[in-house]
């Protein structure tokens, strides 16, 4: 089998640049990208392009590298002592990985939203200006506007406005909680937003309205989002990457296309009979 | 024959019962000695008792030792909270799996183990005879420090470890550094369960008794004068170079070389006394604890 699955990358990787509808410039480019934890590989030679102000969608069984990849992005990865990763991850061109940068100047510019809302046990305001105090600064007036402003972007601003400096993050429901932490990830001005699977955890109407601000924050970010929802995945992304895991259990890349393509005529086999719920 | 539901049942009524009578017993101990101390301290035992100079009366008072007791419990904090959190915070966020902090744990559970009874001699040899700092509250408190550290470094490290991954990863992700992630999201979380421990281990060195005997010294000044505040004068009880025999020593003192007809109802007081002060120690910490587990989750607007 897995003589098979190694053109199959190269198929998928290739002709992606070249894609008719696919005009937009690429913000994050993965090359050969490999990740092991300690002997063992998570991800095998992934190539893939995540274009500028559009919502890519990473899915797949579990286990198949999706979420590692992810947190490669932001440098999360560097957190697990025996994590490795090999290949370049360029960012506008620029290696990730690169000698002279600082991981926590990567994850500033690249946002993380978890799977589990994880709020800090303090105010709304403090949460959100968690970032950019940890950047320096002070200026109270500075910070209330960004607050208010992420907030805003967030779409949770009506709902808190009028106790949001005095009322706890842990005292809001699971979907607020997931919106100030997306908020919190805005506040620090980053261009790229990183969301693992952000609404498996909340009701369906919550989720819808992720969704939806997922839909309004493409205008102005590059977001990457894992899920395991197919319909989520349908609704929300421009791109869709499919991943699968090998027999030596590491994921790699089946392809990678416009959403509408992979979803209604997918070029590989493997990811028809994975979006028609055939396996996974 | 029995159904496997019946023999289940029965298994399951027989674990409880033997669990039960455990609890019980444990309980049962812990009630007998705190009446055995109430009822044998009854007449001896009085708020008088409590502040007064052991030479008032026959009977007398423990107000000094009482007073060395606290005394020597805080020196020992200030030196043992900020070190033992330092060491925490290190073996819990940068000494990762590698060699040196499996050193460092060795030795720690090493220092524990020690009978205290040596650490009182090492005492001696070190603070009292090669610091010249003679018997005092001052090499008391170091003593205890000795054993009392790498309890405190483990507690504040367990405390760091439990705080939830979510809310570290979170803070990284903003791009925080480590020590901004430790200083704002980890420590305040950890501190229900560091303050937790700082109070438990207190009891334990308020009770302390075998360290100090050949450290804090077994002699008692008739009267302090609360007034002297020269902290350079071995007379002032606020001087940690005074001597500084506590409670529990006193307790000791009393029944191994005790004259005189009230030495039995003084040392049965004591013990009340430093009975009592450990169960509130024990329920205080739990009380804060739990005051404090609520003030940082919040959960309330």
């Amino acid at each position: 089998m897995s003589t098979i699955e190694r053109p199959m990358i190269r198929i998928a990787v290739e002709p992606s640049r070249t894609q008719p509808g696919d005009e937009t410039e690429t913000k994050i480019a993965l090359r050969d990208l490999n990740v092991y934890y300690g002997t063992k590989r998570a991800v095998r030679d992934v190539n893939l392009d995540i274009p500028q102000n559009a919502v890519t969608a990473f899915i797949g069984p579990s286990g198949c590298g999706k979420t590692s990849i992810l947190r490669c992005i932001n440098r999360m990865n560097d957190l697990i002592p025996v994590a490795r990763v090999e290949g370049q991850i360029l960012m506008d061109g620029a290696d990730l990985n690169g000698r002279d940068v600082v991981p926590a100047d990567v994850r500033r510019r690249v946002g993380l939203v978890f799977q589990r809302p994880n709020p800090f046990p303090m105010t709304i305001y403090d949460n959100v200006a968690y970032g950019p105090r940890r950047q320096g600064t002070k200026n109270k007036q500075q910070l209330d506007e960004i607050v208010e402003d992420s907030l805003k972007r967030a779409a949770l601003w009506d709902e808190i406005k009028d106790d949001f400096r005095r009322k706890s993050a842990l005292a809001l429901s699971g979907g607020q909680q997931q919106r100030v932490c997306i908020a919190r990830a805005l506040a620090t001005q980053p261009d790229v937003l990183l969301m693992d699977e952000p609404a498996s955890a909340l009701d369906p109407v919550s989720t819808l309205r992720i969704e939806e601000l997922i839909d309004d924050l493409r205008q102005r970010y590059t977001i990457v989002i894992v899920t395991h929802n197919m319909q989520q995945a349908s609704r929300v992304s421009q791109r869709t990457a499919f991943f699968n895991m090998g027999d030596d259990r590491a994921g790699y890349l089946v392809e990678i296309g416009d959403t509408r393509t992979i979803f209604t005529n997918p070029r590989e086999r493997l990811t028809e009979d994975y979006i028609s719920g055939r396996f996974g | 024959m029995t159904s496997r539901i019946g023999r289940s049942l029965l298994a399951d009524r027989i674990a409880t019962i033997i669990l039960w009578s455990i609890a019980v017993f444990v309980v049962g101990i812990l009630g007998a000695i705190i009446i055995h101390f109430l009822l044998a301290s009854v007449g001896t035992l009085s708020l008088d008792f409590l502040t007064s100079d052991p030479s008032r009366s026959e009977v007398g008072g423990v107000g000094p030792v009482l007073w060395n007791s606290f005394y020597i419990l805080v020196l020992t904090m200030l030196i043992t909270v900020p070190l033992g959190l330092v060491g925490g915070i290190y073996m819990a966020e940068y000494a990762g799996p590698g060699r040196l902090a499996n050193i460092i744990r060795l030795s720690q559970e090493l220092i524990s183990s020690v009978p205290s009874i040596v650490v009182g001699l090492f005492g001696l040899a070190f603070f009292v005879v090669a610091f010249h700092w003679n018997f005092s509250a001052l090499s008391g408190a170091l003593a205890l420090a000795v054993f009392n550290l790498p309890l405190m470094t483990r507690l504040s490290e367990q405390a760091l470890r439990a705080v939830p991954s979510g809310e570290r990863d979170a803070s990284l992700a903003l791009g925080a550094t480590r020590w901004q992630t430790i200083r704002n999201v980890v420590l305040p979380l950890a501190i229900p369960g560091i303050v937790t421990g700082i109070v438990l281990t207190s009891g334990r060195i308020f009770g302390e008794a075998a360290a100090l005997i050949f450290t804090a010294g077994l002699s008692t000044p008739s009267h302090y004068d609360f007034a002297n505040l020269n902290l350079a004068d071995p007379a002032s009880p606020w001087s940690p170079f005074h001597s500084a025999t506590t409670l529990s020593v006193y307790i000791w003192k009393l029944n191994s070389e005790g004259l005189g007809d009230f030495v039995r109802q003084i040392a049965d007081s004591s013990s009340a006394i430093l009975v009592i002060a450990v169960l509130v120690f024990n329920l205080g910490a739990r009380g804060l604890g739990r005051v404090l587990q609520r003030r940082v989750s919040g959960a309330s607007s």
